[in-house]
């Protein structure tokens, strides 16, 4: 365990992430009249995927027909897991509540003559929630990773505690209702701004009692140079050469994703793939300075002209951050199964709006907004409906990497970090899956997972890399159980021992569990118990 | 990653070591931050986005630190650039905002996707 912390703080309602969802999550709950605490593990305004992007949003004006459109459309492709209700709710909370941020964010023109509001820049859209939120009185501790729930006797939740990394001590506060936004995990593939992305939510929920759903969907990537992680912007119209300037046969992006990755992916695990930018279109030739800098500093800084020059290219693995699983939603108000405890964003399942599949940047951005909306709110209701149990003691749920089971003889797992990426996001494994390779995959990240929960543990900085760790650990452990169960291929989940979806399957798959991992189709009583074998 | 802090333009506020998401940077003696974690730095210019005095520079390798000396980076004009490009060094010029182009985003990534789309199609007719 974690040194006791000093006397903690007190809440109605403590968000713990920093991103998109966690600050409109804080703003919703600051609106409803609660006492508000954010943490964060970094910067609020620099961390999480949302920062170093561009996200827009899903974006449907309220005339007669358009949205029940976009909605079947959407649903069509969803492979029979997405919820209209939740569609529905998305595309309504965010066309409502996007517009509220023009004092702080400088929305601009549309190209037609109106305001531009679906689409905003990273950089400026977290600095804008950041001042949205402190305006709100929210409280905003930076570099505050959180370690651990706190949890009541009868087991609802009771606050979180962790360690203030500037001031090197431990943190701890009290709070009526807790907000999840810890965002998704990538397993540290590099990909632009998911370092902190270790799905340290996840574990913390599972072990106060959470369940998971739709991990098995968490196979994505990001093309990029191969130096450097970037937005995807410039790269849709590329073409791909090999080493010897040979001309790749790849099926174009967006129209057939897995087509378009799977030959990506192929390719580079023969050799070098480069890519060529000279078709891509005329206006981002001369725009992208203006919409995306980041861009392009990666390739001015080497010498090279992105446009004209050939340049290595690799895909970054996504995890659960384009991919879709996450805690599992039990109610209309983002609740997850434990009592007081609400998920939104990206450490929420997306299959409510998305299904089997990623639902690209628009709808996961719009679900990041108004989960986080609707997850602030139902958590100030909460809290402020029960009242303070401040005094009531509590127990901390932290376990793996934190309270080892047997000697604490280990205080740094980065050792295991190759065998969790290589079982959940290797090339290999993760887009064409199979039950044998899933099985060895579960063998590596049990043992991995087993070292840490048995030894794990460290002080200060150190604990939060090591926890960090036992979440990457633990989240892939619930992606290869899930994918193992989920017989069948649907949406980004492609098995080449069972290539074709199975009717029977159409249900969202629940994954938890700590010693052991556990599933269950949620259409179904049946819980099967995974077994490894040693 | 992080590669280089110009101690003859750094003022000291210490913003770059809160902007860093990930760590990387630790209060230092004397006001200059000090680089602590380079391991943990992902490269993803929040630092230079957020230092008002144009004092950090961030080589493009997220795994090597070392590819551009300080001199060079200065001489390229590449230390400043990336907080220019955004606009964060200077007001809107009046009537156009810095985001006035924001919104080609999307239609342009579409526009790259289909003329993937038609390459690849045009490309499939021949070899049939």
């Amino acid at each position: 365990m974690a040194s006791i912390a000093p006397t903690p703080l007190i809440a109605d309602v403590l968000i713990i992430g920093g991103g998109m969802a966690a600050c409109w999550a804080a703003i919703a709950a600051a609106g409803a009249g609660a006492q508000v605490v954010l943490v964060d593990k970094g910067f609020v305004g620099t961390s999480g995927v949302t920062a170093t992007g561009g996200p827009n949003h899903w974006w449907v004006a309220p005339e007669p027909g358009k949205r029940e459109a976009a909605i079947e459309e959407r649903h069509a492709r969803s492979f029979g897991l997405a919820d209209r209700a939740w569609m529905a709710r998305i595309i309504e909370e965010t066309w409502r509540t996007l517009p509220t941020l023009a004092g702080y964010y400088p929305f601009d023109g549309d190209g037609k003559g109106g305001t531009f509001f679906s689409g905003v820049r990273g950089p400026e859209y977290m600095r804008a929630l950041r001042r949205f939120a402190s305006d709100r009185g929210v409280t905003i501790l930076d570099h505050h990773p959180a370690l651990e729930l706190l949890l009541h006797s009868d087991g609802s939740v009771a606050g979180a505690a962790g360690h203030a990394r500037l001031a090197g001590a431990g943190w701890a506060v009290r709070a009526g209702a807790v907000v999840l936004a810890t965002g998704g995990c990538a397993f540290r593939s590099g990909l632009i701004g998911s370092y902190g992305n270790t799905g340290d939510g996840l574990l913390m929920a599972v072990e106060a009692g959470a369940a998971l759903s739709g991990m098995e969907f968490s196979v994505s990537y990001s093309l990029s140079p191969a130096w450097n992680s970037t937005r995807t912007l410039p790269y849709f119209a590329a073409r791909f050469f090999d080493r010897e300037g040979q001309e790749l046969d790849v099926p174009p992006p967006m129209v057939g994703e897995a087509a378009h990755l799977r030959a990506l992916a192929q390719a580079m695990q023969r050799g070098p793939v480069l890519a060529d930018l000279t078709d891509a279109p005329e206006q981002l030739k001369q725009r992208l300075r203006h919409i995306q800098p980041a861009s392009l500093a990666p390739f001015e800084r080497r010498g090279l002209d992105i446009f004209q020059d050939r340049f290595p290219v690799s895909l970054f693995g996504e995890g659960t951050v384009r991919g879709t699983g996450g805690l599992r939603i039990a109610g209309e108000g983002c609740e997850t199964s434990v009592e007081g405890l609400y998920a939104a964003g990206d450490s929420a399942t997306r299959e409510l709006v998305a299904g089997a599949t990623s639902g690209g940047g628009a709808q996961n951005a719009a679900w990041a907004l108004t989960s986080g909306r609707i997850a602030g709110a139902a958590a100030a209701a909460r809290a402020l409906k029960s009242g303070a149990r401040h005094h009531a003691s509590v127990t901390r749920a932290g376990r793996v990497g934190l309270s080892p089971s047997s000697t604490a003889s280990l205080d740094d797992a980065r050792e295991f970090l190759e065998s969790i990426q290589d079982a959940t996001i290797g090339y290999d494994n993760a887009l064409w899956r199979s039950a044998e390779k899933l099985e060895k995959g579960q063998i590596a990240v049990e043992s991995a997972w087993r070292t840490i929960a048995e030894h794990g543990r460290a002080q200060g900085l150190a604990s939060v890399a090591l926890r960090e760790h036992a979440a990457m650990a633990s989240v892939a452990r619930w992606v290869l159980a899930a994918a193992h169960a989920r017989n069948e291929s649907r949406g980004m989940h492609m098995r080449v021992d069972k290539p074709t979806a199975d009717p029977a399957q159409e249900s969202r798959l629940l994954v938890g569990g700590l010693d052991r991992v556990w599933t269950r189709f949620e259409n179904s009583e049946h819980r099967s118990c995974v077994e490894i074998a040693a | 990653m992080i590669a280089h802090i110009f101690e003859d333009r750094c003022t000291g506020c210490n913003d770059c070591v809160a902007a860093c998401p990930t760590h990387v940077l630790d209060l230092g003696e004397g006001g200059i931050p000090l680089v602590a974690r380079i391991d943990q730095c992902q490269t993803c210019f929040m630092c230079e986005l957020y230092c008002s005095a144009d004092a950090i520079y961030v080589a493009p390798e997220q795994d090597d630190a070392g590819s551009v000396t300080a001199h060079a980076a200065l001489a390229a004009g590449h230390v400043g650039r990336l907080r220019h490009d955004y606009g964060w060094d200077r007001a809107p010029p009046s009537g156009q905002g810095h985001l006035s182009d924001f919104w080609q985003l999307g239609p342009l990534l579409r526009e790259g996707a289909e003329i993937a789309a038609r390459r690849y199609a045009a490309r499939a007719r021949t070899r049939d």
